[in-house]
């Protein structure tokens, strides 16, 4: 046990990091996931393509592709960001993505006749969207953004190939240096495992709150 | 900075053989994770509690834990208990049991979309448990969820370049091998993103063709 312990803290010190990058991650991927989910969805023909551009670059071509392009390819082009900055700007396009198909489903789920009874109402059709159609289908959303929540935080491991100190680089690290590889990957994978936990209790409570009162009278 | 196409159609078939052990992982890892999952899921039903249980625990921790760290811990750990396996194998035994804790879901939620009274049918004519699953119940389970399966097989083919960490030369893994060779990653690297494209497009196009075939059941 004690030989687990002085593993801990650099270990703990790149799982700063992989929580810091998740959590700048993923409201940038939330806020994609709207932008590009509601666009899909809008009159205009051209701000329908380009979501569908956004959306099928980054879901069709692998992460790890990516974070290498944006790291090695896009300094040629004048784009040079830091580390960091780039990680966290891949992996919110490429959340985002995959949440704009989630906020695109979600709308598409919400009873026709809303719909028509906002028109009933008279309501225009951008506050139908915001006072009626939204919120019901924002609850609908939560249960699969909190599955990408933890699709994000596993990805985040994938930035210690660009050189981030996450938990990943830092297991890798202590690895190179001490060898004892068995508790050090399997420690850092109760890590990850441990704070996924955490992440899928907190999206559950906020899905009670958010959901309540709404799904009680489907509840069997 | 100008795309250089003569030193791109000079790699391309370097390139292309990548995508062959790309594609092959992502075929045997297919394999190996669609009959783990369906074991898993099966497993999740036993009658024994213990075992129950550790399937369940086993699957939510194989899904809530990074691919990569598996692929490391497998490529590290595995020769210290003797088990030397090629790195290539090393890699598609990652891919499968990742996937298969996620298809082992997909497989559970087909199993119980198949009425109870299948089930109790098939005890009414005394037929032993091993012969309920593959006369009864696989045949009406399984097809309504191969479109998801094959959703995830698309996955896990997005996921193959972190094979490359472990130095299998797929398309991701000779993409950088050459651009360290020659410090060009330009060309390489997107030339990688549009065959990765191409792929997932037809693969998208063919779960589409298999919704539509197997959705009229």
């Amino acid at each position: 046990m004690t030989a687990l312990l002085d593993l801990l803290p650099q270990l703990m010190k790149g799982l700063q990091t992989t929580l810091l990058v998740t959590a700048f991650a993923a409201p940038l991927a939330l806020v994609m996931a709207l932008v590009s989910g509601l666009a899909r969805l809008a009159p205009i023909k051209l701000l329908q393509w380009l979501a569908i551009i956004y959306v099928e670059l980054f879901r069709g071509t692998s992460l790890l592709v990516q974070l290498f392009y944006f790291f090695y390819v896009m300094p040629l082009f004048g784009m040079s960001l830091d580390p960091v900055t780039t990680g966290v700007l891949v992996l919110a396009l490429n959340t985002g993505a995959y949440g704009s198909e989630v906020v695109r489903a979600s709308i598409g789920s919400v009873p026709k006749s809303q719909r028509e009874a906002c028109i009933a109402l008279n309501m225009s059709p951008a506050m139908a969207l915001r006072r009626v159609i939204f919120p019901q289908a924002f609850v609908t959303m939560l249960p699969p953004f909190g599955n990408l929540l933890i699709e994000l935080l596993k990805a985040t491991s994938l930035l210690s190939l660009i050189t981030i100190f996450d938990l990943a680089f830092a297991g890798n690290t202590l690895f190179q240096t001490t060898g004892r590889t068995l508790e050090i990957y399997g420690l850092v994978l109760m890590i990850y495992f441990a704070t996924a936990m955490v992440l899928t209790l907190g999206m559950r409570w906020l899905e009670k709150r958010m959901g309540a009162g709404r799904d009680l009278e489907f509840r069997p | 900075m100008n795309f250089d196409l003569t030193y791109l159609l000079q790699i391309a078939p370097l390139l292309l053989k990548g995508a062959v052990v790309t594609v092959q992982a992502t075929v045997l890892g297919t394999l190996l994770a669609a009959v783990l999952g369906l074991l898993m899921a099966i497993l999740t039903r036993s009658r024994l509690r213990i075992v129950r249980y550790a399937t369940t625990a086993v699957v939510l921790f194989v899904r809530n834990t990074p691919l990569l760290i598996q692929l490391f811990f497998l490529f590290y750990i595995l020769p210290q208990f003797g088990i030397a396996l090629p790195t290539y194998l090393t890699g598609v035994i990652a891919l499968g049991i990742h996937y298969a804790a996620y298809m082992s879901e997909v497989y559970r939620a087909g199993i119980t979309a198949v009425p109870r009274g299948q089930w109790e049918a098939a005890h009414a004519l005394n037929m032993p448990r091993a012969l309920v699953w593959r006369r009864i119940i696989l045949p009406q389970a399984l097809p309504p969820i191969i479109p998801p399966l094959g959703n995830y097989a698309i996955a896990m083919f997005k996921d193959t370049p972190v094979l490359a960490t472990i130095g299998i030369l797929e398309m991701l893994g000779v993409a950088l091998a050459e651009a360290n060779r020659s410090y060009r990653y330009y060309e390489p690297l997107t030339m990688v993103g549009i065959l990765f494209l191409i792929f997932s497009l037809f693969s998208a196009v063919a779960v589409r063709l298999l919704e539509k075939r197997y959705a009229a059941r």
